[in-house]
């Protein structure tokens, strides 16, 4: 196989940055739903509480 | 309509007359850009006359920033914004006006710029209607987009580092389009600068009417 | 949304983020991984030509496989800022809520998406065109200025003011996102007017069938993932709005246990047993 290197560097880069992003996006919801009451965590459940931005 | 704009053009200005900070720190700062890449460039007057349609744009949106800020700073103080919404003014009348002037002001510093680099970089001028259309163009482009962008981030005390940011990628095009039309008037580049002329006039057509439609919204939330 | 209590009862538990229908994508998307690692490396073969009037072996080779992970990567970014962009202009015109969390969660993706697609075109660009990267090539820079572009949306999207006030600055931004693109796009092609870009790889007679189907797959399967991140990324941006509204729980929590304690010690000073030093 030719330009491993550079196979190793294109698919690699892909997997650690999409992996970090990841990673870092569930445990940014694991945090913030400690802190969320249970019954609003969900948009499904919670929604009509805020229809439309500004009715908070 | 046209005189609601003077009047909120006019009253940008005649706080820039007092203040005189557009004057006596913007300019002095571009300058002082044109002098780094002066010595960064080793002072060689070749290479500064090949490139000095780029250097000089850089410096321009550069110094845009300042301005920019100053522009929007103007309005947050005091309670000045609120001002401005009671005043009952037309949402795009003000974008227009605080355009204007912010318009008046870059040119000003465009042109003390450009005897700048004619004087300091010794670049060779071909056709110097072509030069004084493009500068015009696009520097109502910067102040148009430069305008919206500063409302955007209006009352926000992290505007000095967001503005480069949010700015900076929406006026690449103007580098762009400026360089090779200056590139052309100072005989640098062979390209038609006249085309690039007609696509700098239509960046700030574009950004003139985004920018008064997109005010209203900005304002309403205030 | 069933409570904790009636989730542990039943067995159907949601995570923060997680629910069936994530956890299904999930499973399919790892299953999917591995079929796309086996197409991209095993199952195809590397671009070898014979060119017919030397007789020399001529191109990619296999950095071709570098394109599996390349061009979809750029589809899913531009998806993603499309999405975005759709977005904005709903919350302008409705005051979408859910539009303005999908126009956002949409966003993160499509920045990750388009720093991945120059990073891998660069990779490839090197030994494909001897360089990392090209000023005058319409799409590497398009895609360049959008990257940067993004990145202040996301920006503005983390200003301070109102939720509302944020909303409709991020929505202009959306949308002016797209506008600028265009803009960028169309100056850099008067610019350069040429591009290093293959024009029409993909309807290109010469490519073999399982080539053509991996290439394919690797975009289905890059459209997927991003589903996935979008649903998962739209739960997180729903929580944090919600932590703003309701995030009272561990607060609460935190001054209730802090007002005992100093009852606790005031009421130890007052019957004299309490260490006063």
């Amino acid at each position: 196989m030719t330009h491993v290197g550079y196979l190793v560097a294109g698919w690699g880069s892909a997997f650690l940055i999409i992996g970090i992003y990841t990673w870092v996006l569930i445990q940014r919801g694991n945090r913030l739903a400690k802190r969320v009451p249970v019954e609003k965590q969900r948009w499904m459940s919670a929604r009509d509480e805020a229809e439309r931005i500004g009715d908070a | 309509m046209l005189s609601d704009v003077l009047l909120i053009a006019g009253k940008d200005l005649r706080v820039e007359l007092r203040s005189r900070i557009a004057l006596n720190q913007v300019v002095p700062f571009a300058l002082l850009v044109l002098v780094l890449f002066g010595v960064a460039l080793d002072a060689d007057s070749s290479t500064l006359a090949t490139f000095t349609p780029g250097l000089y744009w850089v410096a321009v949106v550069l110094a845009a920033l300042l301005a920019v800020h100053r522009s929007v700073s103007l309005e947050d103080g005091d309670g000045a914004d609120e001002g401005l919404l009671m005043s009952g003014l037309h949402p795009a009348s003000v974008f227009l006006g605080k355009a204007v002037a912010l318009i008046a002001e870059l040119l000003l510093l465009a042109l003390v710029l450009l005897g700048g680099v004619l004087i300091l970089y010794g670049a060779p001028v071909d056709d110097v209607t072509l030069l004084l259309l493009t500068t015009v163009a696009a520097v109502i482009g910067v102040g148009a987009a430069g305008t919206l962008y500063g409302a955007l981030l209006s009352g926000q005390r992290a505007r000095e580092t967001i503005l480069p940011i949010l700015l900076l990628p929406v006026l690449a095009p103007v580098v762009i389009g400026a360089s090779r039309a200056f590139g052309d008037a100072m005989g640098s580049v062979a390209t038609d600068g006249w085309s690039w002329l007609l696509s700098l006039t239509g960046f700030a057509m574009l950004y003139l009417a985004v920018g008064s439609v997109a005010h209203g919204a900005l304002m309403e939330e205030a | 949304m069933t409570t904790t209590q009636e989730a542990v009862e039943t067995g159907r538990f949601d995570t923060a983020t997680g629910s069936r229908t994530t956890r299904m994508l999930g499973w399919a998307l790892s299953i999917g991984l591995i079929v796309l690692l086996w197409l991209a490396f095993i199952a195809t073969d590397p671009d070898i030509r014979i060119d017919a009037a030397s007789g020399d072996e001529i191109g990619q080779f296999d950095a071709v496989r570098l394109i599996y992970v390349h061009v979809p990567m750029a589809i899913v970014a531009y998806t993603a800022f499309t999405v975005t962009a759709i977005g904005s202009v709903m919350v302008l015109l409705r005051r979408s809520v859910w539009w303005d969390l999908v126009a956002g969660a949409s966003a993160e993706i499509g920045a990750v998406a388009s720093a991945l697609t120059l990073i891998t075109g660069s990779i490839w660009g090197r030994p494909i065109w001897n360089t990392y990267w090209r000023w005058d090539d319409v799409r590497l820079m398009t895609t360049l200025v959008l990257f940067m572009l993004a990145l202040g949306y996301l920006a503005v999207r983390r200003l301070e003011g109102s939720a509302e006030s944020r909303a409709r600055r991020a929505a202009i931004v959306g949308i002016l996102l797209v506008i600028n693109s265009i803009i960028v796009n169309r100056s850099v092609e008067w610019w350069a007017s040429q591009t290093l870009h293959q024009q029409s790889t993909i309807t290109d007679a010469a490519i073999e069938d399982l080539t053509l189907f991996t290439f394919m797959y690797a975009i289905v399967f890059g459209l997927a993932g991003y589903v996935w991140l979008l649903i998962k990324g739209f739960r997180v941006a729903w929580l944090e709005r919600q932590n703003e509204r309701f995030g009272l729980v561990e607060a609460l929590e935190q001054r209730r246990a802090e007002a005992e304690r100093t009852d606790a010690v005031n009421a130890a000073v007052d019957t004299g047993t309490g260490d006063q030093s």
